[in-house]
C-alpha cells in the first residue's frame, strides 16, 4: 500500500505528463494544418507532371532508345530502397509502419536473391533498420532542423538517387513513405520510382493529343523524367510530413486520455486511503476515550 | 476568345486564369501561344513568361521548366517561378549555383549547352537589377 504522499506525488507527475501530451497534441494539430496545406498546394504540379508524362511516355515506351529512367535497365537485380521517415519520435506507429513495410519488401527481395541497398531519409527509420540491415546502408539524408519541407530538400534526395542511377549502380528504385488519408489513418506506401510507373492514358485521349515536341521527344523525356523523380519524392516528403503530424496528434490524444484515466484512478485510491487513515485515527481516539 | 492558363511550381499554384495570349521562353526559341495553337510540348529555358489578358499583362520569371499547349489551354510547369515584382536575387542565386556546378561537371557538347544556360540565368539576374 503506497503512502498518501507517494500517491500525491504520482498524481502530480501524471498530471504534468498530461499537460505535456496535451500541448504536443495541439502543436501537432497546428503543424498538421500547415503540412496539409503545402501538400495540397503541391498537388497541381504533380498531377500535371504525370499527365504530360503519360502522354509522351505512351508513345516513347516501346522504342529502343527510350531513356532508362522510363523503361528500366532490363534487369531487376540491384535494388535501392529509399525509406522516408520522420526526424522525431512520439508519433505512434508512424515510423514503425513504414519500416515494417520496407522490411517486408527487403525480406522478399532478398529471398529472391536480389541485391539491396538502403537509403534512409530521416533519423527514426535509420535507427529502426540499423539492427538488421546496417551493412546495406549508404549515407543517410537527415533533415534535422528543417522546419518546412521545400523543393530543395526533395532535390537533395533526388540528386543522390539520380546520380547513382546514372552511374548504373541500381536497376530499380523504390520509395517508401506514408500516404496521408486522415488524422487516424496513414497508409504506408511503396512507390516504384525507377523505372517510372506512369499511368496509361486511355486510347481515345492519347490519339486526340498529338503533340509537337520541342526539342525532340527523347530530349524532352530525358529532361522530364528526372524532374518527375524529384516531384514524386517531394510529394512523398510532404505526405510524410502531414502523416507524421497526424499520427502524432492521435498518439498524443490517446496519451492525454490515458493520463486522464490514470489521474482519476489514482485520485480515487488517494481519497480512499485518506478516508481509511481518518477512520482509523477516529477509532483510536474513540476507543481511547472509552477506556477512560 | 480566351484560354485557360495555369502556371504551377512544385510548391504552389502561381496563376490560374483566362488569358488571350502567353509568351513562353521555349528552349528552341521564344513563342507566343494564343487560343487554338497547335498542341506543343516544350521545355523552357530561364526567362520571362508573359500572360496577357485584355489590357492586363503579368510577367513571371521562371528558371527553366516545361510547358504544354493543347486545346484546353496552356500548362506551365516551372521549377522556380515568381512574378517580376516578387522575384528576388536570392531566389535565383541557388539556381545559378546549380548551373555553375553543371558547367563544371559536364564536358563536350553538354558543356556548351550548360554554359549557354548559365548565360541565360545571368541575363535574367541582370534584368532584375
Amino acid at each position: 500500500m503506497p503512502s498518501l504522499k507517494d500517491l500525491k506525488n504520482r498524481i502530480e507527475s501524471v498530471k504534468s505528463t498530461r499537460k505535456i501530451t496535451k500541448a504536443m497534441q495541439m502543436v501537432a494539430a497546428a503543424k498538421l494544418r500547415r503540412a496539409q496545406e503545402s501538400a495540397e498546394a503541391a498537388r497541381p504540379y504533380a498531377e500535371r507532371m504525370t499527365g504530360v508524362l503519360s502522354n509522351i511516355a505512351a508513345s516513347a515506351k516501346d522504342r529502343e532508345d527510350a531513356p532508362a529512367l522510363l523503361k528500366g535497365t532490363g534487369s531487376s537485380e540491384r535494388n535501392l530502397m529509399v525509406v522516408c521517415t520522420s526526424e522525431r519520435g512520439l508519433c505512434g506507429g508512424f515510423n514503425s509502419s513504414i519500416v515494417k513495410l520496407a522490411k517486408e519488401h527487403i525480406a522478399r527481395l532478398q529471398g529472391e536473391g536480389k541485391k539491396i541497398t538502403i537509403l534512409c531519409v530521416g533519423k527514426k527509420g535509420r535507427e529502426q533498420l540499423k539492427r538488421d540491415y546496417e551493412d546495406l546502408f549508404i549515407d543517410p539524408i537527415i533533415f534535422e532542423g528543417v522546419k518546412r519541407i521545400t523543393y530543395t530538400e526533395a532535390e537533395k534526395v533526388a540528386d543522390v538517387v539520380l546520380k547513382s542511377f546514372d552511374a548504373s549502380e541500381y536497376d530499380v528504385v523504390t520509395l517508401f513513405y506514408a500516404e496521408f488519408q486522415s488524422v487516424i489513418s496513414q497508409v504506408p506506401t511503396a512507390l516504384q520510382l525507377v523505372p517510372a510507373s506512369i499511368p496509361e492514358v486511355e486510347g481515345e485521349a492519347a490519339a486526340a493529343s498529338q503533340y509537337e515536341y520541342e526539342p525532340d521527344e527523347n530530349a524532352l523525356l530525358s529532361d522530364l523524367l528526372p524532374k518527375n523523380v524529384t516531384t514524386q519524392i517531394f510529394r512523398a516528403l510532404l505526405e510524410n510530413a502531414a502523416s507524421e503530424q497526424g499520427a502524432r496528434m492521435s498518439a498524443m490524444d490517446n496519451a492525454t486520455r490515458n493520463a486522464g484515466e490514470m489521474v482519476d484512478k489514482l485520485s480515487i485510491q488517494y481519497n480512499r486511503s485518506r478516508q481509511a487513515a481518518i477512520t482509523s485515527e477516529l477509532i483510536e481516539i474513540i476507543s481511547g476515550a472509552e477506556a477512560l | 476568345m480566351a484560354m485557360q492558363v495555369d502556371l504551377v511550381s512544385p510548391e504552389k499554384m502561381l496563376a490560374s486564369m483566362q488569358a488571350d495570349s502567353v509568351g513562353l521562353p521555349g528552349s528552341d526559341g521564344d513563342f507566343a501561344a494564343m487560343p487554338g495553337h497547335v498542341p506543343v510540348a516544350t521545355s523552357l529555358r530561364p526567362g520571362v513568361v508573359t500572360i496577357e489578358s485584355g489590357s492586363d499583362r503579368t510577367e513571371y520569371l521562371v528558371a527553366g521548366g516545361f510547358a504544354e499547349v493543347n486545346s484546353e489551354g496552356v500548362s506551365i510547369l516551372a521549377e522556380y517561378a515568381a512574378t517580376r515584382a516578387e522575384a528576388t536575387r536570392e531566389m535565383f542565386d541557388s539556381v545559378r549555383e546549380a548551373a555553375v556546378a553543371k558547367v563544371e561537371a559536364s564536358e563536350g557538347s553538354q558543356k556548351s549547352e550548360a554554359e549557354r544556360e548559365l548565360n541565360e540565368i545571368d541575363g535574367l539576374i541582370k534584368s532584375l537589377g
